[in-house]
């Protein structure tokens, strides 16, 4: 094969496919069409409580045009890190939106789904057994942490995804994945260069965000031998050598060095050029096979349940020593949950906390301008194991908020203002990412692939197990 | 000069939970360059600002995307409690400010 030719069709599954671009790239004769669905971005929510970012609305929406495309040029869609984290329920998730999008067409489908979800009694023998390692800047990981995980994800590379396109899918399901292996895999099984086909993966998996400025459109990738172009499809959309370049940097440590499972992509010899108005031809990628394959993990930690009061203060006089103030506060609350419910708040299990807007909350101690402002907000949040305890620490944090006293004014003061009636809200579980890490999965099955056929009106999905 | 006045996009974000990263992009070479040797903006002035040890800092002169980078673990791990920026997308402010004049 010369060349290969394939659309990414959004950024992030459920945000919106443009249907009018993705049908228009249609004529660029495509092998396939991919799109990442998953993101760590948010925070550590979806992986913990199985929770989606995206709504089923939104997500079956993106799916029933890309489905419809592929369905139309005869080539496979690859969706990755399924419903957010890639988690087990968010693949099975995912797979019922395309039974029911086969549903509605009358007709079957062929999906193969790619679980990456990781036992946890498993991974502590793995760490045991030295191959769990640290990346740069992780703590110690302890047995009683790993196996504390709500949820562990390991992210896959191309070969599982490479598995599950050899059994002739219509459509690819896949748990947690390399954003870039979605486009990857299928130009590797072709031989085409590893730097070139990672490299591109990557230019593409935020969709238009590699244009000049980013709208609604969808990215289309030739991968040759010596080089790879990228332009977009969509209305005002370009591509130049500073974009394409620029986006290497996005949310990565490393401008030049991406680790993936089977080795690194390096882009410090890396030429972009203008191909025409919209393209940029890109050579020089290379990879670094890694002596060994490891694979990121990502686990949830739950930190315990949360509820907050929200409100401001107004009072020049008390801004004006809001941090002795707020050590009132927090001595006559940590001297009542005490008293009262008959534990500690200890900055571990139980935990108190002010986010003063206005003056350092987004910043904290590294606020260079730290005030004083004509007025600030105040988030009071309560953390402890049980939601109900959280609950009773943040009631007994209003009495205190409201009147605790400065020495300017005599009597009883009410120096907070509540944004809410009832002031609290009560914030439900919290999760933190526990792991980072990577496991070294050896000649061990870590992925598991499964085949089955969705769509038959009236009938149950047939399942077989395959791997 | 300013940072923010020879800038073309000054941003912050988390790469991956445990690690922020500040791109400082241009859109003329002539500023790149001028920023990228002035001494300014370097990975001594960002360990001193952001407060953390110069060996934690790593910093990039993207030639090719006429873009400064500079990566550093967090100081609380996206989430944790007291962490008031999930995204980590406001912590570019301080580097507004440096004057950058050759």
């Amino acid at each position: 094969m010369q060349e290969m030719t394939y659309i990414a069709a959004i950024g992030a599954v459920g945000a919106g496919v443009d249907p009018d671009a993705l049908s228009a790239a249609l004529a660029v004769g495509p092998q396939f069409i991919a799109a990442d669905a998953g993101t760590t971005d948010a925070g550590a929510f979806a992986l913990g409580t199985g929770a989606t970012a995206f709504s089923r609305d939104a997500v079956k929406r993106d799916l029933s045009v890309m489905i419809a495309a592929g369905l139309e040029a005869g080539v496979p869609v690859i969706v990755g890190s399924a419903g957010t984290a890639g988690a087990d329920v968010h693949v099975d998730w995912v797979v019922g939106i395309v039974d029911e999008i086969a549903q509605e067409l009358e007709q079957t489908l062929r999906v193969a789904a790619v679980y990456a979800e990781q036992d946890r009694s498993v991974l502590v023998e793995r760490l045991a057994a030295g191959d769990i390692r640290p990346l740069r800047h992780a703590t110690e990981l302890s047995r009683d942490v790993l196996s504390g995980c709500e949820r562990v994800v390991a992210m896959m590379g191309v070969e599982p995804l490479q598995q599950a396109l050899a059994t002739g899918a219509q459509v690819v399901i896949a748990g947690r994945s390399s954003d870039a292996a979605l486009f990857a895999a299928l130009p590797l099984v072709h031989g085409f260069p590893e730097g070139l086909a990672w490299h591109a993966g990557k230019v593409v998996e935020c969709g238009t965000m590699a244009c000049e400025t980013m709208g609604r459109g969808v990215m289309v990738v030739t991968l040759r031998e010596d080089s790879f172009s990228v332009w977009p499809i969509g209305d005002g959309l370009r591509c130049t050598p500073q974009s394409v370049a620029a986006h290497s940097l996005y949310e990565t440590a490393d401008p030049y060095h991406f680790a993936e499972a089977s080795g690194t992509v390096d882009l410090t010899g890396c030429t972009y050029a203008q191909e025409d108005a919209v393209t940029v031809r890109v050579r020089e990628s290379r990879f670094v096979e890694a002596a060994e394959h490891t694979l990121k993990l990502e686990g949830a930690t739950l930190l315990g349940y949360e509820a907050m009061i929200v409100g401001g203060v107004r009072d020049p006089l008390i801004i004006a020593q809001l941090d002795s103030w707020l050590g009132v506060i927090d001595e006559y609350v940590r001297g009542s949950v005490a008293r009262l419910m008959g534990v500690e708040i200890d900055d571990c299990d139980y935990r108190l906390g002010f986010q003063v807007y206005g003056r350092n909350a987004v910043m904290g101690a590294l606020e260079p301008a730290p005030g004083p402002a004509h007025e600030v907000g105040i988030v009071c949040t309560t953390l402890a194991p049980t939601q109900e305890e959280a609950t009773e620490m943040i009631k007994l944090c209003r009495q205190p908020l409201l009147h605790a006293p400065i020495p300017q004014w005599k009597g009883s003061i009410t120096g907070f203002a509540c944004l809410h009636n009832p002031a609290w809200v009560e914030l439900g579980p919290a999760y933190g990412f526990a792991l980072n890490h990577v496991l070294v999965p050896g000649d061990r099955d870590v992925f598991r692939l499964r085949e089955q056929t969705v769509g038959t009106r009236g009938s149950r999905p047939a399942v077989a197990e395959v791997a | 000069m300013k940072l923010w006045e020879s800038a073309s996009l000054i941003r912050s974000k988390n790469a991956g939970p445990f690690v922020l990263t500040l791109d400082i992009m241009f859109s003329d070479r002539g500023t790149y360059e001028m920023v990228r040797d002035s001494g300014a903006l370097d990975r001594t002035a960002v360990a001193a600002i952001y407060g953390v040890p110069l060996a934690d800092v790593d910093g990039y002169a993207c030639d090719n995307a006429l873009a400064l980078k500079f990566s550093m673990p967090r100081r609380l791990s996206q989430g944790e409690f007291g962490d008031g920026d999930m995204h980590g997308g406001q912590q570019y402010a301080p580097l507004l400010d440096i004057e950058v004049t050759a």
